[in-house]
């Protein structure tokens, strides 16, 4: 099927041809090969200190990631959702938000959920069964990771709404002013709940940043099954701008989320932020990638690696040493080690946890049925409940 | 003096404006609540006492209304969000049932969601399709929800703060036919019962009749006329579905040995079958009969023209009080 052009204007006239390397408008300021590259736009000065952050950050949150994936083939994790290849998308995103920024996330953002500083070890809990993810979302303004595609977009509008109601967008106070991060994936950008919620935050000018990690794959369907058009092109649509950035890129990242946080802030409402990246691994550790896409497609990803690239200009640029880089392997090499440790020391909730917190006040019935339960397992001869 | 005679829709209005004042983070959301003040106007003259930005219209989105009251509930707001009619709640389910009503358990507590979903339900007011629905069992069957519903202008006013005040999500349900019904004397300085209790209406001791919203009009006149034949009929208006307040029930059924349930939604899997049940296991050896249920046929709503036949009667609720007696 081809876009018929003999009704309205040709689609190809008005968005341009699809661009597999992300085309013309991807916002880019450090290339594949470690070039810094500008742009008239979103250009910004990055200190050492800065830059070899970003580096630390993305080096480790590939370990969680390839740390938890190994728990699960050791069966220590039931199910790991791996982000091999969005490390850069998500330091850039989870660098630029302030203390007081508030992140709705799916269950994929590790490197958003480093960058809040909660503890990894906690994701671990999800996947390992022991609870549904239960860090306190208000302590490091991370939200819990949601598991329906796209639920939490509206959760994030809302959640702006009420930022604007507390009188905190907008003051022209950077302690005070906040926004919104909602991520998603380009699977999600077909649910109606991703479509309600842009409809939302524009109505209402809400300060949410929608982040759309476009890792071209929702599972085994390619991101031609979601869309006909770039998905930042969708932005405009709906009356608030979109931007395509390398989502490899960890410096383009991080400087176009802080442009789109700072308007939402300001209170000049929502942006689309489209990540341009790859899902170098499986959509979790149950899935079969190779059923479905090509090995030189995953090879050309390769050579776009967002670690190596700022490694490379770090070096070139005289930023780091080795020691600096052995540093952080070593870094890295702890912090495997405790989430080992940690997530096989994590101890199993006990049968009767089940029944609590269904309700901020629990029910008589639901009372009884926890007490009929607990009276069971003691009848049985040895119990020790 | 602080009595006054109002309507359902009038006592909903001014329970709402109350909680309004009482607690600034009340907000309430949903299509035409504002200027319109309601299809039904319920929300009647809050936008204008409490501005836009407490009496939030909202694009035509179920689940975004839903979804972003979420996002309101979890930055400490307390949301009150109108959904237009029942059959028009289904595009927000997800949101209800996955996020609303999970919120609490996922977090450990950590993350409540003190929200009032209002939903006018039920029939018999001549409309189109998806207009005249009880959804109540698709929610009470949903832990982590809890399901009222008001009978009467005093009931509406108390519980509707009552269920704002909760700190658990409440599916808030209003039968849309006796809005504009009857009036009653309200006093607006009386201490209501609490929220998740049931209550007898009308003592009476050959069957119990358990009716819950838009049916406890129709079983109080069932009572009446059964009196008329000499029969007792108690009559209890559960008000609370979920959690279900089963003492008032488990007590009257052991002194009738009888009962009947009626509600507007299907009989398959409704509400009925889960007090049957009940009644059944606690009350085995006080029944004279097996718990009869009188509802909705398992039909989708029919058309109009012949609603008054699908929805149970004073007639149908009788016939079912004769075959429990003569059981």
């Amino acid at each position: 099927m081809s876009p018929d052009s003999t009704f309205g204007p040709d689609l190809v006239e008005v968005f341009g041809p699809s661009q597999s390397d992300g085309g013309p408008e991807l916002v880019q300021l450090l290339t594949p090969e470690g070039e810094r590259v500008h742009h008239p736009e979103f250009d910004m000065d990055f200190s050492a200190e800065q830059l070899r952050g970003f580096y630390r950050d993305m080096v480790l949150t590939r370990r969680i990631d390839t740390e938890a994936t190994a728990l699960q083939r050791h069966g220590e994790l039931g199910i790991w959702a791996q982000l091999l290849g969005q490390e850069a998308a998500q330091i850039g995103a989870g660098r630029a938000l302030r203390t007081q920024d508030h992140v709705f996330p799916t269950y994929r953002e590790h490197g958003v959920a480093w960058c809040k500083g909660v503890d990894p070890l906690k994701l671990l809990g999800l996947f390992r069964g022991v609870d549904h993810g239960a860090w306190d979302p208000e302590e490091n303004h991370f939200g819990l990771y949601t598991i329906v595609i796209g639920a939490q977009t509206l959760h994030a509008t809302g959640y702006a709404m009420g930022m604007q109601r507390d009188g905190v967008v907008g003051t022209g106070d950077p302690e005070r002013d906040a926004a919104v991060i909602a991520h998603f994936g380009d699977g999600a950008s077909s649910q109606g709940d991703v479509n309600e919620a842009f409809i939302f935050a524009a109505s209402y000018n809400a300060p949410v940043v929608f982040f759309c990690q476009n890792n071209q794959w929702a599972i085994s369907e390619p991101i031609e099954r979601q869309t006909r058009i770039p998905l930042y092109q969708r932005a405009l649509g709906f009356g608030f701008p979109g931007v395509r950035v390398d989502g490899n890129d960890v410096l383009a990242t991080y400087a176009v989320t802080q442009a789109a946080l700072q308007r939402a802030r300001d209170g000049q409402g929502p942006t689309f932020v489209e990540a341009y990246t790859y899902r170098m691994g499986a959509h979790t550790t149950t899935d079969d990638p190779t059923r479905y896409r090509l090995s030189d497609d995953v090879e050309s990803w390769k050579l776009k690696d967002p670690i190596a690239r700022v490694e490379v200009y770090l070096r070139r640029n005289g930023l780091v040493d080795d020691a600096f880089i052995a540093g952080v392997k070593d870094e890295a090499d702890d912090l495997g080690a405790r989430l080992r440790e940690g997530c096989k020391a994590m101890p199993d909730p006990q049968p009767l946890d089940m029944f609590d917190h269904v309700y901020a006040e629990m029910t008589d019935e639901l009372a009884a049925q926890r007490d009929g339960f607990a009276a069971y397992l003691e009848s049985f001869e040895g119990a020790d409940r | 003096m602080s009595t006054q005679k109002v309507t359902l829709a009038k006592s909903l209005n001014m329970g709402l404006r109350r909680a309004m004042e009482d607690d600034p983070k009340v907000l309430l959301m949903g299509e035409d609540v504002g200027k319109l003040g309601g299809v039904f106007r319920i929300t009647d003259g809050l936008q204008k006492d409490f501005g836009e930005d407490r009496v939030i219209d909202s694009p035509l989105a179920e689940s975004g209304i839903v979804g972003t009251a979420v996002g309101m509930a979890l930055r400490g707001y307390r949301p009150v969000v109108e959904i237009q009619f029942d059959g028009f709640v289904y595009p927000a389910y997800d949101q209800i049932v996955c996020q609303v009503a999970k919120m609490s358990y996922r977090s450990k507590g950590r993350s409540r969601m003190p929200m009032v979903i209002r939903i006018p339900y039920g029939g018999g007011i001549g409309a189109v399709e998806h207009h005249s629905e009880s959804p109540e069992a698709q929610f009470a069957h949903t832990p982590g929800l809890k399901v009222v519903t008001c009978s009467n202008p005093v009931d509406g006013y108390w519980m509707i703060q009552q269920a704002i005040a909760c700190d658990d999500p409440v599916i808030f349900l209003e039968p849309k036919r006796q809005y504009h019904a009857d009036k009653a004397d309200l006093d607006t300085t009386a201490t209501p019962a609490p929220l998740f209790t049931s209550r007898v209406v009308r003592r009476g001791t050959d069957v119990t009749l358990l009716a819950y919203g838009p049916m406890v009009k129709t079983a109080m006149k069932a009572a009446e006329a059964a009196a008329t034949e000499g029969r007792s009929l108690e009559v209890i208006d559960l008000r609370t579905l979920s959690p279900l307040d089963m003492a008032p029930v488990l007590e009257s059924v052991r002194r009738t040995g009888r009962a009947v349930v009626a509600h507007e939604a299907h009989v398959n899997l409704g509400l009925g079958a889960e007090l049957s049940a009940r009644i059944t296991e606690q009350c085995f050896y006080s029944l004279e009969a097996p718990v009869l249920r009188v509802g909705g046929f398992d039909t989708p709503y029919p058309a109009s023209r012949i609603e008054e036949d699908f929805l149970p009667d004073l007639d149908r609720v009788l016939d079912a009080v004769d075959r429990s007696m003569e059981f």
